[in-house]
């Protein structure tokens, strides 16, 4: 089970834009490779990764085989309202990892 | 004259600038954790890139392993009931400096350990517990956990009394010729370093960093792994995981790299 990591402040003040900081340990196994029988390794990796603040989905992206193992993703936000920031990552297999975080904006 | 100007402009083109090293500077004052008299960590051959993804502990992906390794320390395993922490107590000042003479010879085993092995002797000796398999994730986890707590401390592995057998022979295999390139580790690491190899930059094959992160392996991984891929490249027969010959070579590198940091765990290319 992969343990994601995010790294964001706690605390905003009203309209601050702020870095939030994420990686995830996975393999992202592209599906090109074979093993050592030959046979291909079926693709397994996350293939979305999505991030909703309040509920209110504020920034998604679409992942492909290329993106690296233990992918690193940073983006900013707007500080609006306190409240919960919640990170998702879509594995190919139907799993979702997710991870979420308080922000208290004053 | 077009024909001229044409020739020219290809002139220009092959002759390009050629592929640029990434910046180093002895003085520069950043450096400094990184260089210990002629000798140069990894670090200081690495990409501005790479440098920033270890500089940073959140971007720098060998952290995951650390964390993992950190779960481990306190999990109780094997027959005993016991968990790294109830001997060791707090890894934090137990295993500070522990991660700098490794390979060291152990009286016990009476023979030569790497750090890795002396953990799956802790475990299977006093745990009671399965060995880890060589490269898995928790033999990298809990061996990059031990090591980081030496971090930015020199390296200081002993050469002689009952290591200076297994030196000697680390010696000799370093010196000596193998492969379809019929070369030798020090060819490359010793003569030849801030040369290119194919395109390539040559360090100084100092394995202060070890366990790390590399971004060709998109995963992290121990010396003995990084030598057997050093073998394959001047197409030599790697030795086996674990064998001998491997950890006396581990043992004069880590020699070589004496009073450079541990940087554990690395980013390299």
């Amino acid at each position: 089970m992969p343990t994601p990591r995010v790294k964001m402040p706690s605390s905003a003040a009203k309209g601050e834009v702020f870095e939030v900081k994420t990686t995830i340990d996975h393999d992202m196994e592209s599906g090109q490779r074979k093993d050592k029988d030959g046979k291909p390794i079926p693709r397994k990796i996350i293939n979305k990764f999505t991030v909703a603040y309040n509920g209110k989905q504020v920034f998604w992206s679409d992942w492909a085989p290329a993106v690296s193992a233990n992918p690193y993703c940073s983006f900013f936000l707007t500080a609006t309202e306190s409240g919960t920031v919640e990170l998702k990552w879509h594995d190919d297999d139907g799993q979702v990892y997710a991870v979420s975080q308080a922000i208290t904006v004053a | 004259m077009r024909k001229i100007m044409m020739a020219a402009g290809l002139a220009a083109l092959v002759a390009g600038p050629a592929q640029a090293d990434p910046p180093f500077d002895p003085k520069d004052p950043k450096m400094a954790p990184y260089v210990a008299g002629d000798k140069r960590s990894g670090y200081t051959f690495a990409e501005p890139e790479t440098r920033a993804m270890q500089d940073d502990d959140f971007t720098n992906p060998g952290f995951l392993w650390v964390e993992d390794g950190k779960k481990m320390w306190t999990k109780v395993e094997g027959k005993a009931g016991k968990a790294c922490k109830d001997c060791h107590g707090d890894a934090e000042k137990s295993m500070k400096g522990v991660g700098t003479v490794y390979p060291r010879f152990d009286p016990h085993a009476n023979m030569l350990l790497t750090l890795e092995q002396k953990i799956n002797q802790c475990r299977t000796e006093r745990m009671g517990a399965e060995p880890l398999k060589f490269d898995s994730k928790p033999y990298n986890a809990i061996a990059t956990y031990v090591k980081h707590q030496s971090r930015g401390m020199p390296i200081a592995v002993q050469t002689d009394g009952p290591a200076a057998p297994y030196f000697d022979m680390g010696r000799r295999l370093y010196y000596e010729r193998r492969g379809m390139s019929d070369i030798a580790c020090k060819h490359c690491h010793e003569d030849l370093w801030g040369m290119h190899m194919r395109s390539e930059l040559l360090s100084q094959g100092m394995p202060n960093g070890f366990p790390q992160y590399r971004l060709k392996w998109q995963t992290l991984g121990s010396a003995q792994k990084r030598i057997r891929g050093c073998f394959e490249e001047v197409r030599a027969e790697p030795y086996a995981v674990d064998s001998l010959e491997n950890t006396v070579i581990e043992l004069y590198a880590t020699w070589r790299a004496n009073g450079l940091r541990v940087e554990s765990p690395a980013v390299r290319k």
